[in-house]
């Protein structure tokens, strides 16, 4: 592409201060890791590893932990569900309310995250009657979710067409059969993204799950909302943040892995 | 993040002013009539304990039900669950409606009520009374503690008091001079620490200013500050909206406001005993104080659901966690006063009880304990209409602005 | 039997339609849009306040409030103008970004460049907000103090990944060889990015904007840790059904932050954005 220099070198410097910028305040919660301070005073007045120790020996944490992934694991599996159902019906047939699919399917993640909450929380509890649990944490995450999913789907099946499709039951395939062998390998790195970023919505969400949590059901962000703010806990808070960062790079990078090599399709 | 009163409770200035008058036993077996201003439903308590179901659900305030996940060494629930057979399932509530609302469902035994709870699951019958004599520990119970219009209605007991504590002015040594001995230094719109001041984020923080008014404004005749007419009421926010021009923010957890003290970006302000302690030890140059105008404070009070599936469990519960033993420990981690005259003997901390006032009443008689505000004046008073709860929360939206 | 399925369905092109909708459409049409309308019912009611039961009876009086209190006007200004600086600022801040990600960086670079950008995501929000109030408190790294721009500061930081992503995702759709035509023909940087790029680039960056803003509108996490004494809408939301269990006025209030980006969504549907998130 036929930029000057400068215009290069000053793209580069602004994607350089914008990383510069998103890792400094993360180097920071990296550093009050190992803060002796309980209450992260700068500069450090020392280096500890207690709290590691006590992250570590930490079964609330643990339990957060799993209770975290398991929601947003049954969160991602109906956001997939849904969103590709979705996205295959606006993609491939016309029909009358074609664009509102579109925006009910956005209206979840653009509503802001109180009302969502507030809503659902409302219906369970004076409407359906339903108590709030692990369950009702999966469907509130799932609404706002649908969404990724659906966007990279519709997204692939736009760029893919139909031929390939039809070639195929040309050749005898019938709907299943096409669908197993053709349409999902080619959808299967657009599921991919758009099932981690659902993951990670789900992961880190906490207005709606405060809504929606039930008795003794504490996510991650709900446990260390809770550790925060107890004066003892605080640091093991940083601890928790700093090895998600850490941890966060495998899943993302196993994805931009698969993404990478599917995306000769 | 507890947006509002954390713990605690309840009636006070009529507990005041019976503790510190001669009528201090007769004033709770005959509450005035504005006083519980309603009649609870007619709920029988527990006539005797039977073998344990197996589990008992609770609700709770972060912190009072600890089994050790939260740290190893901060753990009273295995000894109960091992003796008692009774398994402890915890939910944590983050403000007293979520109590409430929680209570509702019918799904929990037990409960950790601030006395701003306390009252509203009494009226909707959510709750039942306590047959004391089933637990036994209740006996060692500070006296000053027992049979509050925030635990009891008409003399019943409706339920076992868990601790209390005041809200107390805390300021940095270094920049406030001289040493405030009242709220005046937090109000005064003409503060040298104007941007430095801090105060509690919550609609409850209206009572702090109407205790204020109690003495600098008798002529408004304020007896209780959570019974605030609308002339009274209007005092009040006017005050807190003069005071928001030298607020440099306003604290809802721990973590914050140790962190700004520590900093320097608070100098002064509202604070909890457990805070203070916390600050010090982490050398941050505060000292507290309990101001000449006397302060708000808590009192939380476990009690029993009135569809509890699993009383048995749930008063053995209540047992457990007023036992000396128990007590201290929760009082400790806490931070506030034990509610058992005996647990001072058993904190880890010898002089935890002193830090903590536990067993000076003549400290708490200058307490007002956090209470919901209610229509019906809690002063006694008949012949006007008092601010609820519901008012003092749109208010305090419009001091923030 | 299978078979028989499939051919059924292969020319049954309305029944395979119907049968792919009709989850999505349950879930979000029914169950979403239900919870939606029975919160706007309850904005009609009342509670005791006392009790805190729901009193069933239908009520202006919870809207009458809230467009008289001259206070709510003020603070859903205050959110709107927070929500757009903290969409405009990440704005800025993420098209270069992108772009040098998108048309500069190797295939191999993008790659990592894409996990660099999506890290953040994963370290919990709160802690992030945290790690602010310690670089701005008075004695922190920056020391600019706490009010509303720490807060449009905070938020921004948070959201930039949301911004970026649609953004990189967007112009990474967009041919090479289109900006190269446009530089054969005479175009400067300036005049591409203006006439090509911008254009083309646009729906993705109102996806973006969708996040940016809905997610400042809704929060009230953040302004309670670096806002100082400030609030916004979200605050006045919690502090209604948190504090006060005043759900019906509560979600009267919440109706608000719903009508502006119902307008806004509205606003952008054309563009093509609400694919693009």
């Amino acid at each position: 592409m036929n930029l000057s220099r400068t215009a290069r070198a000053v793209l580069w410097g602004a994607l350089a201060a914008g990383l510069a910028v998103i890792y400094v305040p993360l180097a920071v919660v990296v550093l009050n890791s190992f803060n002796a301070d309980r209450t992260f005073g700068w500069p450090p007045p020392g280096f500890t590893l207690d709290w590691w120790a006590a992250a570590w020996r930490s079964t609330g944490m643990r339990e957060a932990l799993w209770t975290s992934v398991q929601a947003a694991s049954g969160a991602t599996l109906i956001a997939l569900l849904l969103g590709t159902m979705a996205a295959f019906a606006v993609q491939r047939y016309s029909f009358f309310g074609r664009d509102t699919v579109s925006l009910l399917i956005v209206l979840p993640i653009a509503l802001p995250g109180i009302v969502t909450g507030i809503a659902l929380s409302n219906t369970f509890h004076t409407v359906l009657g339903i108590p709030l649990g692990l369950f009702t944490v999966i469907v509130g995450h799932a609404t706002f979710c649908v969404v990724t999913v659906y966007n990279n789907v519709l997204a692939r099946l736009r760029r893919l067409g139909v031929s390939i499709e039809e070639a195929s039951a040309d050749l005898g395939a019938d709907t299943f059969t096409t669908f197993r062998l053709v349409t999902f390998p080619m959808m299967r790195s657009a599921l991919l993204a758009g099932g981690l970023l659902a993951f990670a919505l789900s992961f880190d969400e906490i207005i709606v799950t405060t809504f929606t949590a039930g008795a003794g059901v504490r996510t991650l962000p709900i446990w260390i909302f809770e550790n925060l703010f107890r004066p003892n806990q605080a640091p093991v808070v940083n601890v928790v943040a700093a090895a998600l960062i850490v941890l966060s790079v495998i899943p993302i990078w196993l994805a931009q892995r698969i993404t990478g090599e599917a995306s000769r399709y | 993040m507890r947006s509002i009163p954390r713990m605690a409770a309840a009636v006070a200035a009529l507990a005041l002013a019976a503790a510190c008058g001669s009528t201090e036993t007769a004033a709770p077996a005959a509450p005035a009539p504005g006083v519980s201003g309603f009649t609870p439903p007619k709920i029988d308590a527990l006539a005797s304990l039977g073998a344990g179901e197996g589990q008992v659900n609770l609700v709770a305030w972060a912190g009072y039900v600890e089994d050790g996940s939260t740290d190893p060494k901060v753990d009273w629930v295995t000894e109960f669950e091992s003796s008692t057979g009774c398994q402890v399932n915890t939910k944590t509530a983050g403000t007293s409606d979520e109590m409430v609302n929680l209570m509702k469902t019918g799904e929990y035994d037990a409960v950790s009520a601030s006395g701003d709870a306390s009252l509203r699951l009494i009226a909707a019958g959510d709750v039942a009374p306590v047959n004391t004599s089933l637990i036994p520990n209740y006996a060692d119970v500070f006296p000053g503690l027992k049979d509050k219009p925030w635990n009891s209605v008409g003399g019943v007991s409706y339920g076992v008091p868990h601790g209390r504590g005041a809200n107390l002015l805390m300021w940095r040594t270094d920049t406030v001079n001289p040493a405030p001995d009242s709220w005046g230094v937090v109000f005064d719109p003409a503060s040298p620490y104007k941007g430095k001041v801090t105060a509690y984020d919550s609609p409850i923080y209206i009572a702090d200013a109407a205790v204020y008014l109690m003495s600098t404004k008798p002529e408004l005749g304020i007896k209780n500050p959570y019974a605030l007419d609308d002339t009274q009421f209007q005092a009040a926010v006017d005050l807190l909206k003069q005071q928001r021009t030298i607020i440099g923010e306003y604290w809802s957890d721990y973590t914050k406001e140790i962190q700004a003290f520590k900093s320097g970006d608070s100098v002064v302000g509202t604070t909890w005993q457990v805070i203070a302690n916390l600050a010090t030890a982490e050398k941050a140059p505060i000292e507290v104080t309990l101001p000449k105008e006397g302060a708000t404070g808590w009192s939380d009070t476990w009690m029993v659901a009135a569809a509890a599936k699993h009383p048995n469990c749930a008063y053995r519960w209540l047992d457990w966690i007023i036992s000396p033993k128990a007590n201290a420990q929760v009082a400790e981690w806490f931070g506030e006063a034990p509610s058992n005259s005996k647990s001072c003997a058993e904190t880890a901390d010898p002089k935890h009880c002193d830090t903590f006032h536990a067993t000076d009443e003549d400290y708490f008689s200058k307490v007002y304990y956090w209470t919901t505000p209610i229509p019906q004046c809690l002063d006694g008073r008949t012949d006007v209409t008092c601010k609820d709860y519901a008012e003092w929360t749109r208010a305090w939206t419009e001091i923030k602005g | 039997m299978r078979r028989r399925l499939a051919t059924f369905l292969h020319r049954h092109a309305r029944v395979r339609l119907s049968l792919l909708l009709s989850a999505p459409l349950a879930w979000l049409g029914l169950a979403y849009l239900g919870a939606l309308a029975a919160l706007l019912v309850t904005a009609f009611w009342s509670t005791d306040t006392f009790t805190g039961n729901l009193i069933r009876t239908f009520t202006w009086a919870n809207f009458e409030d809230l467009v008289t209190g001259e206070v709510y006007r003020t603070i859903a200004l205050r959110s709107l103008g927070v929500a757009a600086a903290v969409t405009l600022i990440d704005l800025v801040v993420a098209f270069p970004m992108a772009f040098a990600m998108a048309k500069l960086a190797s295939p191999r670079a993008q790659r990592w460049l894409v996990i660099a950008v999506l890290t953040p995501l994963w370290a919990s929000y709160l802690v992030k907000a945290y790690a602010w109030r310690v670089l701005l408190s008075a004695d922190g790294l920056l020391g600019w103090g706490y009010g509303l721009g720490a807060t449009i500061l905070t938020l921004s930081y948070l959201w930039l990944p949301y911004m970026i992503l649609p953004i990189y995702a967007g112009l990474e759709r967009l041919p090479n060889s289109l900006l190269d035509a446009a530089g054969d023909l005479g175009a400067r940087g300036w005049r591409t990015f203006r006439t090509v790029v911008w254009p083309l680039a646009f729906p993705a960056v109102v996806a973006g904007s969708i996040f940016t803003f809905s997610l400042s509108l809704g929060d009230y996490i953040t302004v309670k840790i670096v806002g100082g004494r400030s609030q916004l809408i979200g605050n006045v939301v919690y502090d209604n059904i948190g504090a006060a269990n005043n759900l019906p006025f509560a979600a009267a209030v919440a109706t608000v932050p719903v009508l502006i980006m119902l307008v806004y969504l509205a606003a952008v549907r054309r563009t093509g954005a609400l694919e693009n998130l």
